[in-house]
């Protein structure tokens, strides 16, 4: 399906996979940005799939690309200084990258929708809430101005903002944090989405705020059957609500797996770390387990194996070769090369 | 090191309200924020306290006050058994070189435009009798060996460093009048979650080597666990609940600690779906207006009658073994039971 004329929103949408073809796609994606500095490699060669009704946690540290991608799958990046030179990210089958601006807006918010993780940041402070959800409806859909507003109070109804009618009026400093969130959720879901991706979407609030937020979007998911794409670095929310989860190191994808099978079971000596360095019940007291070093440099890439230089089962090819990512079972793949022996706890 | 001794730090009835004023000629006080309304408690020698909230709860209003960078409204602050004075400047010099903070966001935290060594030697500029002026060059390069970094970078500005570099910078600063009470407001919680582990492994082993109490504030219960040895939990400027870190952890009995707990995420999927989780509904009241009686009443599936009318004490309940302010306190074990 290379024919940038498709129209995909005309494509069928009951089925969440077309063949064998997953909702969305991500095939060898790269990213790199133009700086003074040199070229910033912020994504090497990330590939991931999405179904319908699925939910993939993307999990990473700062400067890992796992923002970028999505970025990239929204297509919100700013290019220049970004550049797209190779991969596909195909949405039922069609690759977005092919289509033109004006197809590529047609899809964004109506099929792929994102949210996004400071709220109060992302919305308008100068509108109401009211106004900047029912926006949605008056671009895409055409609406008059009097059915929109409908449409804003039923969908703040519907994230259980309470008392919507009186509040649709209000802007959004007058709400909460966890409130904002909601609107911006509200926004999100409004044309009723295929995909939807949300990038830390709670990491600014508090841990109870946090807890409705998640449920809540547990529970539209459930309602609509969307692919969700949630991207943090909370091993604790991951473990939560995933299917499966992809964690990235250095613009790479480092472990694919099924969220039951990664914890207390990893397959990268990076993940393997991240999860210890959680604090334990039966660690009080004892030094915690620190991955060592830093998070690498962008523009300066360490060769071979990007995680290296902190990992402590490293060996002389780690520092040569790049790990190709190696298949384990149909679902789960590490890119180590020696991703044996990290599994059954006899590296290094 | 176990905590031992006389407290170090005692806190009485601690009050903050920040006046709400209405007109600009004429002006009127109309309300109050109670931002802190009657905190207290002890610090030993060696001690950790976690503080545990949610934002707007008061925390970090209870951190300035603790510094003296905010004056109380009343209440008492003592350390090693003297009142510390807000209105006399002698006393309250003293008082600061005993008590230091490490900030949350080791980017804003430090003036871009200092060297490393001026910013972790600037506390020698007024305390002068820490550190004559030739000493203070290698005082410094020993402080930064003392957190983990190379001492040979004295010359470096922040922008040099990484976010956790800096928050070891932060905490050389801190160190650099080698008080007895460090304040740590959310000091690891702008990193990023491999370097969290090593931030926190540098405080427990500083706090070994220097016999250092802390008062760790923080929103991450996980981390708090595993630093502290007791635990305060706030809600809208009181602590409804303090012990023992396992009484905390394993038999929370006030309501509002009970849904804290839950709803953290266990960083394991099994079992996910039988979990118990208290989702509170809502958000907290307001600290200008807080509800009569209890005040987490609102939010609270327990709440009955009394609630409203008369305010429950901090104190040991029948049935559980440390301080908390509930009518129905009750020992729950939220975080284990599935």
């Amino acid at each position: 399906m290379k024919n940038p004329s498709v129209d995909t929103h005309l494509l069928p949408a009951d089925s969440g996979t077309i063949g064998t073809e997953p909702l969305l796609a991500v095939d060898n994606l790269h990213v790199e940005f133009t700086t003074r500095q040199g070229v910033a490699r912020a994504v090497n060669g990330v590939s991931y799939a999405l179904n319908a009704g699925e939910t993939l946690a993307v999990l990473g540290e700062s400067g890992s690309g796992k923002s970028v991608t999505a970025q990239a799958i929204m297509g919100i990046l700013d290019m220049p200084p970004a550049r797209i030179p190779k991969g596909q990210i195909r949405f039922r089958g069609t690759d977005l990258l092919q289509l033109s601006e004006a197809q590529r807006s047609q899809i964004r918010g109506q099929q792929i929708a994102m949210i996004f993780q400071d709220a109060l940041s992302a919305l308008n402070p100068v509108f109401t809430v009211g106004w900047q959800i029912a926006e949605m409806f008056r671009v895409h859909k055409g609406m008059s101005k009097k059915a929109a507003y409908a449409k804003a109070v039923e969908l703040m109804d519907r994230v259980r903002i309470p008392a919507a009618k009186q509040r649709v009026n209000d802007y959004p400093h007058q709400f909460s944090g966890g409130m904002r969130q909601r609107i911006m959720i509200a926004m999100s879901i409004a044309l009723d989405p295929e995909v939807l991706i949300a990038d830390e979407p709670t990491t600014a609030l508090d841990v109870t705020v946090q807890a409705q937020i998640m449920e809540l979007l547990a529970e539209l998911q459930r309602e609509s059957n969307m692919g969700l794409i949630l991207i943090t670095h909370d091993l604790g929310v991951v473990a939560d609500v995933a299917d499966k989860i992809a964690v990235m190191y250095g613009g790479r994808i480092v472990e694919n797996a099924p969220v039951h099978d990664i914890y207390g079971n990893a397959a990268h000596p990076y993940t393997k770390g991240l999860l210890e360095s959680i604090p334990r019940v039966d660690m009080k007291g004892q030094e915690l387990y620190a991955i060592k070093g830093l998070p690498p440099n962008l523009l300066d890439m360490p060769t071979g194996c990007a995680f290296h230089p902190r990992c402590p089962f490293r060996q002389d090819d780690c520092v040569t070769d790049v790990p190709a990512l190696h298949e384990i079972s149909g679902t789960r793949s590490s890119a180590c090369h020696y991703w044996r022996e990290v599994l059954d706890g006899t590296a290094g | 090191m176990a905590p031992q001794g006389d407290p170090i730090l005692e806190v009485r009835d601690l009050v903050k309200h920040f006046p709400l004023t209405q007109g600009i000629v004429m002006k009127r006080q109309i309300g109050a924020i109670k931002a802190v309304d009657g905190v207290s408690f002890d610090l030993r020698r060696g001690e950790t306290l976690g503080v545990v909230g949610e934002s707007g709860c008061g925390k970090s209003t209870l951190a300035k006050l603790l510094m003296a960078l905010e004056k109380p409204t009343s209440g008492s602050v003592k350390v090693n058994g003297e009142l510390v004075d807000v209105h006399k400047g002698s006393n309250l010099k003293r008082f600061r070189r005993n008590i230091q903070m490490v900030m949350q966001d080791p980017y804003t935290s430090l003036n871009p435009r200092m060297t490393v060594g001026d910013i972790i030697g600037e506390p020698y500029e007024i305390h002068t009798e820490v550190a004559p002026k030739g000493d203070r060059r290698k005082k410094v390069q020993d402080l930064l060996e003392v957190v983990g970094l190379n001492p040979d970078h004295i010359n470096r500005y922040p922008h040099q460093f990484s976010g956790g570099q800096r928050q070891r910078i932060g905490i050389a600063r801190g160190l650099a009048l080698q008080p007895e009470i460090i304040i740590c407001d959310e000091p690891v919680s702008a990193l990023d979650v491999s370097i969290q582990a090593q931030v926190i492994n540098l405080l427990e082993r500083l706090q070994t080597e220097f016999g250092l109490a802390y008062i760790f504030i923080a929103h991450d219960l996980s981390v708090v666990r595993h630093i502290s040895d007791r635990v305060a939990v706030m809600y809208l400027g009181k602590i409804v609940e303090i012990g023992k870190d396992t009484q905390i952890y394993d038999k929370p009995s006030h309501p509002y600690t009970q849904a804290l707990l839950s709803a953290v995420p266990v960083p394991n999927p099994e079992g996910r779906e039988s979990r118990e989780r208290i989702i509170l509904q809502g958000d907290p009241p307001s600290p200008a207006n807080p509800p009569s009686g209890c005040r987490f009443r609102t939010r609270c599936w327990k709440a009955q009658e009394i609630c409203a009318v008369e305010e429950p004490l901090l104190q040991i309940r029948p049935g559980t073994d440390h301080e908390s302010a509930c009518h129905f306190a009750e020992a729950h074990d939220v975080v284990h039971a599935s």
